[in-house]
């Protein structure tokens, strides 16, 4: 999400699916886009039906490299290494889109001096801290200004309430329109990836210079004015120690060939669950309140106008940043915020800088988190490292689960490989689990928010069955009882609580709150009780409120707009009609960018947005993503602030200086530009550079999550192959929605793990047998598939094998098996915390595993073996930074 | 008999007994080349005719765990893995070659088949030919379906399909996995014989087939035969003029040994592969001869019977 968010401005897919019928290339890459989004790949073989190239990058040979022009195998874990390659072979040949590139991107912009490249130290930017692991992001900062991005850790660099450099905010006082400047973003992108030659890729990511050249080509002779190409992707980038990185690097190649902003040119971000975007959108992320903007840290106690100087660009719509939060502090607190309270914003709690869900169990593991609720998650199966997970919760003194069925992270204390093995009982266990039945989508009114940004209103069908409720009734109810408690109280700390807004109507026997009543405070409204129809219209006086500031207008003019169904074949093929798409009903984000500066369609064939001259606003099929009466020739006042500082030809206007960030002076914390590192496990070294993983990953030292030794250090040869797993289409991420179901439990029925014929060979694997694959985590078992799809790579002159597993499985439902899972460690990203799943190491071995106290031993055994060589010779790498 | 001995393209006496009844010819068109494996197919077929889960059983068959039709799964996807070109090359686009392993001498690429199959509906349909009971029979929209309340669970049906989909139900493999559907669906199996019904209730009431209905690209097309043969003709073109490896027809052609399917597919392999018979004929078409030779040996066996008599008689 930040990977988009600092590069566009937005941390959502740039375009809708649809659009990618009109694609001339599509490269599907971290993403298993036929197996796992087989609604929206219809739009894909459309491409593909009309004569486009696509291009699967993948290490597995899926159903979607079945579908493809062409599959390239890669080994797992290289990604930036071969799309770095792509940026080089773009730059090298000077292939970008020229005029896209100086206009709309900052490649033109002066990097001040601190700044030092990977190039120069090895691996490393400028400004890291060895001390503290961390960088000082500082050092990457524009000559001349210092510039917020529009997403990621936007607070970075800033002390509390210092903003951006007055005056001009972010707008870059330093450009070289030649682009020839060597400080100049487009010569430090050309040094940056000079390195990453055809050659270099296709040893470091096992592919052939051929197939890696031929897909270079076809991005390039699929770009320009006439032509556009597509990325789309999901987990297969986000989950490894470098994930935001990986996503800039698409970011970076669909700048240089002019691909954003246009018809069949994206990035496609894709979403694992229904609303998946919908729950960053109005957020379940303990760093980000609704809209994309950053949650109060404990830095921030000054004021809220402080806050938002310390925390958002001033220029573009995020310059309209107190607007969006004292509209959201109406939302939530009505009449009690005012202007003499400073709108409550004391009433919001305080986050550290890591709140993360790992975090938080490695504070579970330690003993020091009393209560836990899990709702729509799965973690003892669907999160790295099950065994700590379970271990967790069973330290806690509370749990709630909701979920429609008993899952693993519910039935843990009784029904668990660690019971199993005997290292807990139900007997040791004090954590009191209360399993709450939730209804399903079909039991409920609300809305999905899918992958592009569309909202998607759903109807209850029947009653809640039994006891199961849904998730608004839930936290209504309980938020009603937690307020009813608290009334009498005078302790000042309650007042956020006694003070909220906590009332919607409810219907029918069970109570049920009204979802379209929280819709419409979500919309918001005027101080007339008015629906607001666009998020222009809010007010940093106190007379709107808003309940996520990107969703104003979804209730406009009264209408649920959500719930619009005119089919596509009844109006254009943008289908403005059915459903809404935030921000404002745009469907291609960025849509500016489709005309050249002037206005003017880049070309007929791709005609999308323009400037109408005779009118004087932009129109077009799709609704502009730009002040509709902005001309192009609009150039900002110096002291200008907000949307008035963007001029009438940048498509980027949530951005600081309205530019596409081919570099990203702020926002991220490893790093402005995309570097090859390998996983935080691997068998291999960086050939790049000394520095082997990211820098910036964030360790921990807990004993529940060792890790396997890695490249060139002793006893890496224990677990010597790359695991990576993955999604099946007949399964849902955990399982709790298809393994007890016959009908989706039959079409796949077991644990598999898919191995290549060879690797079979060389380990005494039968296919149709049992394999048991174990780290210095866990060991599970499997049911051995032998498939050519496997494909190993050869990486430095070395055939390297990959072992595929699927993460499905687990102790419970209609069909159980071992949870791919339990080996994973717990290693994460540090901009987004997340895990790295799809790049670690294992070793595998004929047989089933060992039952009862043995699997215990097996595991610690070969740690114990590793170790031992590890251990007294030198390490790798000095040790990171560690979040317990 | 002469309809079954010289196949005529159209289902003997159909539509004629509907008169005013009577509707085109409906069917489907699965063309396997869009085909990405999905198995929304199988699973909204069994939801819509409520059919019983067919076992949990894993069976290393690359992606296939349900095997084959049968009476608990009436749309299969089939997968194979194999090593051919997807195209014949070179495909004929600015440096678009997808052949290079090929070229340099290297193993063949990886190609993986994935086809949705199903009940053919015959034109001339061995199973309705031999059903006694007339549980089986031509709907008016030419379609062959069986009548779950008319069936006695003779069986008679299960050899005469010449591709092996109808077939008596048996219990799931482990029917303990199951209990809340077998309540849903409330009887007991007796033996009775299940297959694709092309979804006559839906059709009925002017819907689509359920499978068609989820297939997410189209790769199942239900529509006039008429016309979803004339629109699969259009499309084996195409395929062959972008040199797609294998592209064929199967099952359109009404002079076949079943004159023609009321389902049939776009393949990009023999039939073989996919485990389907290369060139099946109904049963029953050999009957009339059959029946000659039969008749000729009772009119033989009479006149020497006769002769006997006149012999004996002297």
């Amino acid at each position: 999400m930040p990977g988009l968010g600092t590069s566009f401005g937005r941390g959502g897919a740039t375009d809708h699916q649809q659009d990618l019928q009109n694609a001339d290339v599509i490269t599907i890459m971290g993403s298993n886009m036929a197996e796992n989004h087989p609604v929206g790949f219809q739009w894909v073989m459309e491409a593909r039906e009309r004569g486009a190239t696509v291009v699967h990058v993948d290490p597995r040979f899926t159903r979607t490299s079945a579908m493809a022009t062409k599959h390239v195998g890669i080994r797992a874990g290289t990604d930036i290494a071969y799309l770095g390659g792509i940026v080089n072979y773009i730059l090298s040949n000077d292939r970008h889109f020229e005029e896209y590139v100086k206009h709309f991107t900052n490649a033109r912009v002066i990097v001040g001096e601190p700044f030092a490249d990977t190039e120069d130290a090895d691996g490393l930017f400028s400004g890291w801290d060895p001390e503290q692991s961390e960088y000082d992001v500082t050092t990457w900062q524009y000559d001349g200004t210092k510039v917020h991005a529009a997403a990621g850790k936007r607070g970075k660099g800033f002390a509390p309430g210092e903003g951006e450099t007055e005056p001009g905010g972010g707008e870059p006082p330093a450009e070289d329109w030649t682009l020839q400047d060597p400080r100049c973003v487009f010569q430090i992108l050309k040094r940056h990836y000079a390195r990453y030659t055809p050659e270099r890729v296709a040893e470091i990511c096992g592919c052939s210079v051929e197939d890696f050249l031929w897909h270079c080509e076809e991005l390039c002779r699929n770009s320009g004015r006439e032509r556009t190409g597509s990325i789309c992707y999901a987990v297969g980038w986000t989950q490894h120690t470098v994930g935001v990185q990986i996503i800039r690097t698409a970011a970076i190649i669909q700048l240089l060939l002019g691909n954003i902003g246009r018809p069949g040119g994206m990035i496609l971000a894709l979403r694992g669950h229904a609303s998946i975007q919908g729950s960053t959108d109005i957020p379940t992320l303990y760093d980000l309140l609704p809209g994309y903007l950053t949650h109060p840290q404990t830095k921030d106690y000054g004021s809220l106008a402080a806050y938002v100087r310390a925390t958002t660009p001033s220029n573009g719509f995020y310059g309209n940043a107190d607007a969006y939060m004292v509209s959201l502090m109406k939302a939530w607190w009505g009449p009690n915020a005012t202007e003499e309270n400073d709108w409550c914003f004391d009433y919001l709690p305080r986050v550290d800088e890591d709140n993360s869900v790992y975090w938080t169990v490695g504070q579970m593991l330690e003993g020091n988190v009393k209560g836990y609720i899990i709702a729509g998650e799965n973690p003892a199966i669907g999160s790295a490292n099950g065994r700590a997970q379970r271990l967790a919760l069973g330290r806690l003194e509370w749990l709630v689960v909701r979920d429609l069925v008993e899952i693993e992270s519910a039935s843990f204390w009784y029904d668990s490989p660690e019971v199993e093995s005997g290292e807990v009982s139900p007997e040791t266990i004090g954590t009191e689990v209360f399993f709450m039945p939730a209804s399903s989508h079909l039991e409920k009114d609300g809305s999905f928010t899918n992958t592009q940004r569309l909202l998607q209103w759903h109807f209850r069908a029947v009653e809640p069955r039994e006891d199961a409720r849904s998730e608004l009734w839930f936290y209504y109810q309980l938020g009603k009882k937690i307020q009813e408690r608290l009334k009498d109280s005078e302790d000042p700390k309650d007042r956020p609580i006694q003070q909220l807004r906590w009332n919607y109507p409810t219907s029918g026997e069970l109570e049920e709150p009204s979802a379209e009543a929280v819709l419409q405070e979500i919309n918001g409204w005027d101080d007339r009780g008015q629906a607001l129809a666009s998020y222009t219209l809010l007010k940093a006086d106190g007379s709107t409120s808003c309940g996520c500031w990107i969703y104003c207008g979804v209730y406009a003019g009264g209408t649920n707009m959500a719930a619009r169904r005119v089919p596509h074949w009844e109006q254009a093929y943008v289908a403005l009609q059915w459903g809404w798409a935030w921000p404002s009903n745009r469907h291609l984000i960025y849509n500016r960018a489709s005309a050249d500066p002037e206005g003017k369609p880049w070309s007929e064939r791709k005609r999308l947005v323009w400037w109408d001259s005779e009118q004087a606003k932009w129109v077009g099929y799709d609704t502009p993503d730009f002040e509709a009466d902005k001309p192009p020739s609009f150039r900002p006042q110096p002291d200008a602030h907000g949307p008035d500082a963007i001029g009438g030809d940048k498509p980027f206007i949530m951005q600081a200086d309205g530019l596409g960030w081919l570099y990203a002076p702020q926002g991220l914390v490893d790093g402005p530009l995309p570097t090859h590192y390998e996983p935080h496990e691997s068998p291999f070294d960086n050939p790049l550079y000394d520095q082997r993983a990211n820098p910036a990953r964030l360790q921990n030292d807990l004993a529940e999550d060792p890790s396997n030794p890695v490249a060139g250090e002793g006893g890496s040869d224990e677990y010597p192959y790359v695991v990576t797993t993955y999604r099946l289409t007949e399964h849902h991420t955990a399982g709790g929605m298809t393994r007890f179901t016959p009908y989706l439990s039959e079409l796949q029925p077991q644990m598999f793990v898919e191995v290549h014929p060879d690797l079979a060979a060389e380990r005494g694997l039968e296919h149709g047998g049992w394999a048991t694959i174990v780290t210095a985590r866990s060991a599970i078992e499997a049911r051995v598939m032998v498939t050519d799809r496997m494909r190993p790579v050869t990486v430095a002159g070395k055939v390297h094998h990959q072992v595929g597993l699927p993460y499905h499985w687990g102790q419970r439902g209609l069909t159980t098996g071992g949870a791919a899972n339990d080996l994973a460690h717990m290693t994460i990203e540090p901009n987004v915390n997340i895990q790295e799943v799809k790049a670690f190491t294992c070793d595998i071995r004929p047989g089933r595993r060992p039952r009862g106290p043995k699997l215990t031993e097996l595991v610690a055994g070969k740690r114990a073996a590793a170790y031992a060589k590890r251990d007294g010779a030198e390490r790798a790498e000095p040790e990171s930074e560690r979040w317990t | 008999m002469t309809d079954l001995a010289q196949p005529t393209g159209s289902p003997a006496a159909w539509p004629d007994t509907y008169g005013d009844e009577a509707k085109p010819r409906m069917g489907f068109f699965t063309d396997t080349s869009i085909c990405i494996g999905c198995k929304a197919c199988e699973v909204a077929c069994k939801e819509w005719n409520l059919i019983p889960e067919d076992g949990l059983v894993w069976t290393g068959e690359s992606y296939d765990n349900t095997s084959s039709l049968n009476a608990n799964t009436w749309r299969h996807v089939t997968f194979v893995e194999q090593r051919k070109q997807m195209h014949l090359d070179p495909i004929d686009v600015e440096s678009g070659d997808v052949a290079t392993a090929t070229r340099e001498g290297g193993p063949q690429p990886l190609r993986w088949l994935m086809e949705s199959d199903v009940c053919k509906h015959c034109t001339h349909a061995g199973c309705l030919d031999v059903c006694p009971t007339g549980a089986l029979f031509r709907t008016e929209f030419g379609t062959v379906v069986v009548q779950e309340d008319v069936c006695n669970g003779c069986g008679y049906c299960v050899p005469a399909c010449p591709f092996g989909v109808i077939d008596r139900r048996h219990l799931p493999r482990q029917a303990e996995d199951a209990p809340l559907l077998m309540d849903l669906l409330g009887k007991k199996e007796d033996g009775r014989v299940w297959k694709c019904t092309l979804c006559y209730d839906r059709l009925k009431g002017g819907h689509e087939p359920a499978c068609a209905k989820a297939c997410p690209t189209n790769s199942i097309q239900f529509g006039e035969l008429d016309e979803l043969r004339e629109r699969a003709g259009k499309r084996l073109e195409k395929l062959q003029a972008e040199r797609w490896n294998g592209a064929r027809l199967y099952g359109h052609d009404a002079g076949d040994g079943v004159g023609g399917f009321g389902a049939f597919f776009l393949l990009l392999d023999e039939p073989e592969v996919y485990g389907l018979p290369p060139d099946p004929v109904v049963p029953t078409a050999h009957l009339p001869r059959l029946w000659k030779s039969t008749a000729l040996a009772a009119a033989a066996m009479f006149v020497g019977l006769a002769a006997a008599f006149v012999g004996g008689g002297e």
